[in-house]
């Protein structure tokens, strides 16, 4: 091949790398918890004075944990996929409630719906750190034995409901 | 009624741009005379309407119409005034058209001082600048307007960015534009030369002056960056090697480059193919710039908001400029006669050298910068790359450089005598030397790596000294360009100084400080007095009082502040700095942490300012080089060349 051409040939391999990177999230981090056992935790539930929740109570059931807060907008775009989700009685869904206020909290399930079995309240976010939490609304698909299979960064869609928790969730409950 | 005059003058504009991109081109190809003259008055008929958009848009802040979208995302009624006008390019579509109007101001100027230049250059070279406004125009009316209407309108603004409500961010795009825009004349130039086969020594004269004018202005644009993310984003660096900042300064080091080989093919008629593809490589990165920061494929805080389909769009623009220019390129640069020989040791290899550690440093930064992009693409990891990959790898190409750049102004063209270069430099050698070993110790504390760059600095700065030295004994006349080039030269020598000065010696600390209590760093006492909340004009500030003091005598009451503004509820640090030339005493707050206490962060940073000292040199280095007489008038009659055989390109 000319030399001369070497320009040419260098810019087109750019320019292949560079479209590929418009439909690439660069923000977007994947868990490195996918296979991993789901971080313990101890935490108050929203609106149940004196119960304390540990994650171990769900072993055996494949279930949901969704990252929320009152303060957060996208939630609320998310939150009636969930309700939805939850009258199908297809798999348990509990809350997360990330850094957030316990009536702001409870007012906001009020206003939109609760679909949460019941809500762990990590009010500092220590909770948040440990499953690497950095933008909320979030969600783990956690299975019988405690491990976690899945993160959902950002709002849970009816697509990816479908295409991959679902099937996902039914595989795992064999 | 004025958004959309504006917006019709843009569209007005384009259609402009589309005559000025085919036409003239045709008539150069086709020697039609009439088309050819269009060329000139196109230019200026864009200028006229981008201008008059530009201010409709700018009006449209000014009178805080929040029925414009972008009025109302970017501006807000208890906004200064001053900073109501610079948000017109506080935005992607703003800016955007802020772009445009640079390049409508970089073509009258063409289309003005070209009068030596053939009609037929001129049309191409105008031609080529249409074809690019001509790609911006239409991205701003298909996927950016800025004049798009938000009915009903919104009660006020969102404001515009905290972090823009500043003199810096005023000034820092105008001139990063004016020097990203400039570029398209070199590489219009270098286009025309390739379509006509005419690429000889006056064609780099004539490219010349215009491109380190365009150089110029980016010199002084990524200074400004860099000075307004010092004192105002309050971490107390200069230059994170942030892929938005790598993207300005790719152009500038391919520019340097560029200013270079320009030289060495207009005196000797060499290095044809290299200067052509700087200057298309140049402007290509100028555009791969704009690219990164508006489409969303490179994490940065200086990104805008993104939409898939502006990314796309701008990509297939940038494919289509570049991938069009390189395919020309290797058409019709195949064919070129190779330049006049010269020897290992003269000016054309020094500057060859130059040329290539520029590049290679240039290659450099860019594979750090889209390192990310290529791994995630490739499905392979996330990851970030950051000083310590940039520092690692650009230091040590930067230094062969600067000392060949002592060097070079005393090697002469075609064959150099390397022995009398030595025995003239030897005394700028040895001073320098004995500086890089003894400096250290006069600030405390000798290390390896701060003596060498302290040698490069002091290297640089002693050859320029007797590179005039050996002239004015020649010549006690010395001309602009010759003058400009030392003093270009001499500031970068500056600036690498004050870094090597600044990464050795700064002192910080990080403390936790009640209301009356003293520390001492550096030599200096810092008494904190306690913060009050102060109102500003769209904000509230907690601005703390810190007395700094010298053995007993006041040297500055500096008042950092933390503003919360009111519309977008952004906690923001304003730093309180003491400008000295020999150092800054740089005070920020950080959290209160009750009962009236604050976490204080102090810093001293000697002789940190002429970091863009040095900018400024280089910036009045090339204004100097510009403005040499050579370039004015005379540049009517072609140069004679020193090697007749120059003068010879195919077609």
């Amino acid at each position: 091949m000319k030399r001369v051409l070497l320009p040419l040939a260098v810019f087109l391999l750019i320019v292949g790398f560079l479209a590929v990177g418009l439909n690439l999230d660069p923000r977007e981090v994947p868990s490195p918890l996918i296979g991993k056992a789901a971080p313990a935790f101890e935490l108050p539930v929203l609106g149940q004075d004196g119960r304390r929740f540990l994650p171990t109570e769900m072993r055996g059931k494949v279930w949901l944990l969704n990252v929320w807060a009152s303060w957060c907008v996208s939630c609320r775009d998310e939150h009636p996929v969930l309700v939805e989700l939850s009258k199908k009685d297809l798999l348990p869904i509990l809350g997360l409630n990330y850094k957030d206020n316990g009536e702001d909290a409870q007012r906001w399930l009020k206003q939109f719906g609760n679909p949460y079995q019941l809500s762990a309240v990590d009010a500092d976010g220590r909770i948040g750190i440990d499953y690497g939490v950095y933008g909320v609304p979030e969600t783990y698909l956690i299975d019988a034995d405690g491990v976690i299979r899945f993160k959902q960064i950002g709002p849970l869609t009816p697509a990816v409901l479908e295409r991959k928790v679902l099937p996902m969730a039914a595989a795992l409950k064999k | 009624m004025i958004p959309e005059l504006g917006h019709f003058a843009l569209i007005i504009a384009a259609v402009i741009a589309l005559v000025q991109g085919t036409l003239p081109l045709l008539g150069a190809a086709r020697r039609i005379p009439a088309f050819t003259a269009l060329a000139r008055p196109a230019a200026q008929g864009q200028l006229v309407f981008v201008a008059f958009a530009f201010s409709c848009l700018a009006w449209s802040f000014y009178s805080n119409d929040f029925t414009v979208l972008n009025v109302a995302t970017n501006s807000n009624s208890q906004l200064p005034v001053h900073y109501r006008i610079a948000a017109t390019w506080g935005s992607h579509e703003g800016s955007l058209l802020l772009w445009v109007l640079m390049l409508s101001v970089w073509m009258l100027a063409v289309s003005v001082f070209s009068g030596a230049l053939p009609d037929d250059m001129v049309a191409r070279i105008l031609g080529v600048m249409g074809l690019v406004s001509l790609g911006f125009l239409s991205f701003l009316l298909f996927t950016s307007n800025p004049f798009e209407r938000l009915l009903p309108g919104a009660a006020d603004g969102r404001d515009l960015n905290p972090l823009l409500q500043d003199p810096g961010m005023v000034f820092h795009p105008p001139m990063l534009y004016m020097g990203y825009v400039g570029f398209s004349v070199a590489f219009a130039f270098a286009i025309s030369a390739l379509l006509d086969g005419r690429l000889d020594a006056s064609w780099a004269r004539w490219s010349r002056p215009w491109t380190t004018a365009a150089w110029m202005f980016l010199t002084i644009g990524i200074m400004l960056g860099s000075f307004w993310s010092y004192y105002e984003l309050g971490w107390g660096g200069w230059w994170f090697w942030d892929p938005v900042e790598n993207a300005s300064f790719m152009p500038w080091l391919v520019g340097t480059a560029l200013i270079h080989s320009l030289a060495v093919t207009e005196k000797r008629g060499a290095f044809k193919a290299w200067t052509v593809l700087l200057a298309i490589l140049a402007f290509s990165l100028s555009l791969l710039g704009t690219f990164l920061v508006r489409s969303g494929v490179l994490t940065s805080v200086h990104a805008f908001a993104t939409d898939p389909r502006r990314g796309v769009f701008i990509l297939g623009f940038l494919a289509f400029v570049i991938g069009g220019s390189l395919a020309l390129y290797a058409w019709r640069m195949g064919k070129v006669a190779p330049g006049a020989r010269f020897e290992l040791l003269s000016r054309e290899s020094m500057l060859l050298a130059n040329s290539v550690l520029l590049l290679v440093a240039c290659g450099a930064v860019l594979l750090g910068t889209l390192y990310p992009l290529f791994l995630d693409a490739l499905g392979l990891a996330k990851i970030s790359v950051g000083p310590p990959y940039f520092d690692s790898v650009f230091l040590p190409l930067m230094a062969p450089a600067v000392l060949l750049a002592g060097v070079g102004p005393l090697i002469a063209w075609r064959k150099g005598d390397g022995a009398q270069a030595a025995r003239r430099l030897r005394w700028a050698a040895m001073v320098a030397l004995v500086f890089a070993l003894f400096a250290p110790l006069a600030f405390g504390r000798w290390g390896a790596l701060t003596a060498f760059g302290l040698l490069l600095g002091a290297w640089v700065i002693g050859g320029a000294i007797t590179a005039l030295v050996v002239r004015l004994k020649i010549n006690p006349r010395i001309n602009s360009a010759f003058a400009g080039m030392l003093l270009a030269h001499a500031g970068i020598g500056v600036f690498i100084l004050a870094v090597t000065l600044v990464k050795s010696y700064e002192t910080e600390r990080d403390l936790r400080m009640a209301p009356g209590e003293s520390v001492t760093l550096g030599g200096y006492t810092f008494r904190f007095d306690g913060v009050r909340e102060v109102p500003g004009p769209n904000y509230r500030a907690a601005r703390g009082t810190v007395v700094v003091t010298r053995d007993g005598a006041p040297v500055a009451s500096l008042a950092p502040e933390k503003r919360i503004y009111r519309v977008q509820q952004n906690p923001m640090t304003e730093a309180a700095i003491d400008y000295g030339a020999t150092r800054h005493v740089y005070v920020s707050l950080g959290e209160s942490v009750g009962g009236g206490a604050w976490t204080v962060r102090i810093h001293i940073k000697p002789f940190v300012g002429w970091i863009w000292g040095g900018c400024i040199l280089m910036a009045l280095g090339g204004l100097l080089a510009l403005s040499d007489r050579r370039y004015r008038g005379s540049a009517r009659r072609a140069p004679a060349t020193e090697d007749a055989t120059a003068v010879r390109s195919a077609t």
